[in-house]
């Protein structure tokens, strides 16, 4: 058996705006792997979250092209009924707001066991009940023969993200996506979540696809990384890798507009223009080089494609040979000054 | 003199319940607050959602009102009722969330000149000019008087909630998690176009949030809140160094490391400041779960812990 658990090929998720489609997922090509987690990083308008969408299935109108290898299936091209089946059972996703997420007229339980009832009719009430409060108990719940019975609105945030998981797990899936899981929540309970996350990928040797803005939590999180920008991978690579030796000209930018942790620097890099909208978005040439005016043009390739620069580390474009910060030399001189 | 003085600030929302709606009890959002801020610094206040950190900034803006305790503003007391002259005009806040916190019925216009209208009696042509120089100030195109909000991103957005903020040269300003709705590249444009007036106008910033790496960058002293109260406070160096209390070390351990290759390290170390928490947890904080008095480690550090005794 392969260890591959994911296979997304060439796909391209389209939406209609008025008489047109356009593409916020264009062309992305990705495998997950068993008990690995791959991150997705990018900012709001990247298309992070149409690919999860797309990968569960979610869509409602979208036009879906190219092929979701998932188990024996192909997401992309099923019907609903078996779509069903999986999903919830094989794969299921965590959401990013775990108020929204949940029904607020029903027991948290009784919401993780609806999960369970869905794909495994032949257990008993009191089976699938003692199933739930196991599981809570999993997802470090304190008392959760008392929190089986709570409505949403008695939990706090790190507490319904929990029931969130819990019912996420409830079936073992193979796949998880998650997206933004705690970008609600403060950050001690952040730390927990994502220790929590950790520990179930152990436990369940699943494959975890995490989709965040956040690089720190890239960085605590996953195995392999993957930059989109404008609904493009631009870089992709082993988290050591990503982090050690950023390449594309989006991942240098971004990574340097994070306040940094030695805190003799002054400004912040800020990346110019704005992310274009999705009707706008540049649908030829280097997609970002617009937002890099001083790199010259023909620093770019005409049909940017990903090359593997070193084993497994790919970046797309050629423009990450000849781009620098404008500000590298200026900022010297403004420190100067002041 | 200190430029703003909060004094052993209280904020109790009342709980109504029983026979007649009567008061039967009060939330202590803020429940004995007291720290200084000087003329052209930034003061970050810190703690996770629920803490008070808002209603403290919303106390001395004016709009929650104190149960008790004492703020003092350039040596004046606010909160007085019935005075005529509000010093509250040198007092501004930027929002939070720049979605919800501009009116989509009004154009850029309106809502910059709002304060404008309250308080200075300007001819229509004297209005717009000085809406021309705030947007000019804030980097939006003359252009955009007319627009609404929809028409921006958030991180322009955010910036006409600055220009209406600043548009009667204010001296304070309360920031209230200005930049946790922004993208990162978006963020860094803002929390450095933030720094660039306050060096141009002379401001001083109350700055709320709970993004540790942020306060980091942005803040000079920093005050850290739990459930109402002050667990410790000091400069920056005194907070990231050498946190004393608990909980400052597990918020400071909770911050993901940027760097891939000390994510074991970085568990074991929350893990160690968990442990800790855990077994120490009645040695900071007394049996309602609140934090102590504050005392004070050197000059500028405060922690709170019990009297010895």
């Amino acid at each position: 058996m392969s260890k591959e658990l994911l296979e997304i090929k060439n796909l391209k998720t389209s939406f209609r705006i008025k008489d047109d489609y356009y593409a916020a997922v264009d062309d992305v090509t990705l495998t997950l792997n068993k008990n690995e987690v791959l991150g997705i990083v990018g900012e709001s308008g990247s298309g992070k979250s149409a690919l999860a969408f797309s990968v569960m299935g979610l869509h409602n109108r979208a036009k879906i092209e190219g092929n979701i290898h998932f188990k024996d299936a192909d997401i992309a091209n099923i019907s609903p009924a078996k779509l069903n089946k999986l999903r919830g059972d094989d794969m299921a996703m965590i959401f990013q707001d775990p108020l929204t997420a949940l029904n607020p007229l029903m027991p948290v339980g009784d919401q993780i066991a609806e999960a369970i009832l869905l794909h495994k009719k032949d257990m008993s009430t009191k089976q699938r009940r003692n199933k739930v409060v196991d599981l809570l108990n999993k997802v470090g719940i304190p008392r959760p023969e008392h929190t089986y019975d709570q409505f949403p609105h008695e939990l706090s945030g790190g507490m319904r993200q929990r029931i969130i998981i819990a019912t996420a797990i409830a079936n073992q899936p193979e796949l998880l996506i998650a997206d933004e899981p705690t970008t609600a929540l403060d950050v001690t309970i952040q730390a927990q979540i994502l220790d929590l996350i950790r520990d179930l990928k152990e436990d369940m040797n699943a494959g975890i696809i995490l989709i965040t803005h956040d690089l720190g939590v890239v960085a605590e999180m996953a195995d392999r990384v993957a930059v989109m920008y404008a609904g493009q991978i631009v870089e992709i690579a082993e988290v050591g890798a990503l982090f050690d030796n950023p390449l594309h000209p989006y991942t240098r930018s971004l990574l340097n507009s994070m306040p940094s942790e030695d805190e003799a620097q002054d400004k912040l890099h800020v990346i110019q223009g704005i992310v274009p909208s999705l009707q706008n978005l540049p649908r030829k040439g280097c997609r970002f080089a617009a937002r890099i005016p001083w790199v010259e043009e023909s620093a770019h390739e005409e049909n940017p494609e990903l090359h593997e620069v070193t084993p497994g580390h790919f970046v797309r474009c050629t423009c990450h040979n000849h781009f620098y910060f404008p500000d590298e030399s200026k900022e010297e001189q403004a420190n100067g000054v002041s | 003199m200190a430029f703003l003085k909060v004094e052993d600030l209280k904020v109790h929302f009342p709980i109504k319940g029983g026979l007649f709606n009567r008061t039967i009890g009060a939330i202590k959002a803020v429940d004995g607050v007291s720290f200084e801020i000087e003329q052209g610094k930034t003061y970050g206040l810190v703690g996770e959602s629920g803490s008070g950190k808002t209603t403290t900034g919303r106390a001395i803006v004016g709009l929650n009102e104190i149960t008790e305790g004492k703020i003092t503003y350039e040596g004046e007391e606010l909160n007085i009722k019935g005075k005529a002259i509000d010093p509250r005009r040198d007092i501004q806040m930027i929002f939070q969330d720049p979605y919800s916190s501009l009116n989509p019925k009004k154009r850029v216009l309106d809502i910059v000149a709002e304060p404008l209208r309250n308080y200075e009696k300007l001819s229509r042509k004297e209005e717009r000019q000085r809406v021309h120089e705030l947007l000019e100030q804030v980097g939006l195109s003359p252009e955009s008087i007319l627009k609404y909000p929809h028409e921006f991103s958030g991180g322009q957005r955010q910036r006409i909630g600055v220009a209406r903020a600043i548009a009667l040269k204010p001296k304070l300003i309360i920031a209230d998690e200005p930049v946790s709705a922004l993208d990162v590249s978006v963020q860094a444009q803002v929390l450095n176009f933030m720094q660039d007036i306050q060096k141009e106008l002379n401001l001083t910033y109350l700055f709320i949030s709970h993004d540790l790496g942020i306060v980091k960058h942005m803040c000079d002293e920093i005050g850290i809140m739990y459930k109402g109260r002050y667990v410790e406070s000091g400069t920056k160096q005194d907070i990231f160094n050498s946190p004393q209390h608990i909980y400052t070390k597990r918020l400071v351990a909770a911050i993901p490391d940027i760097d891939p290759k000390k994510r074991e390290e970085k568990k074991q170390f929350r893990q160690e400041v968990q442990t800790e928490y855990e077994q120490s947890y009645n040695d900071y904080f007394d049996n309602e779960g609140l934090a102590y008095g504050l005392q004070s480690v050197s000059d500028t550090h405060l922690v709170a812990l019990p009297e010895k005794g």
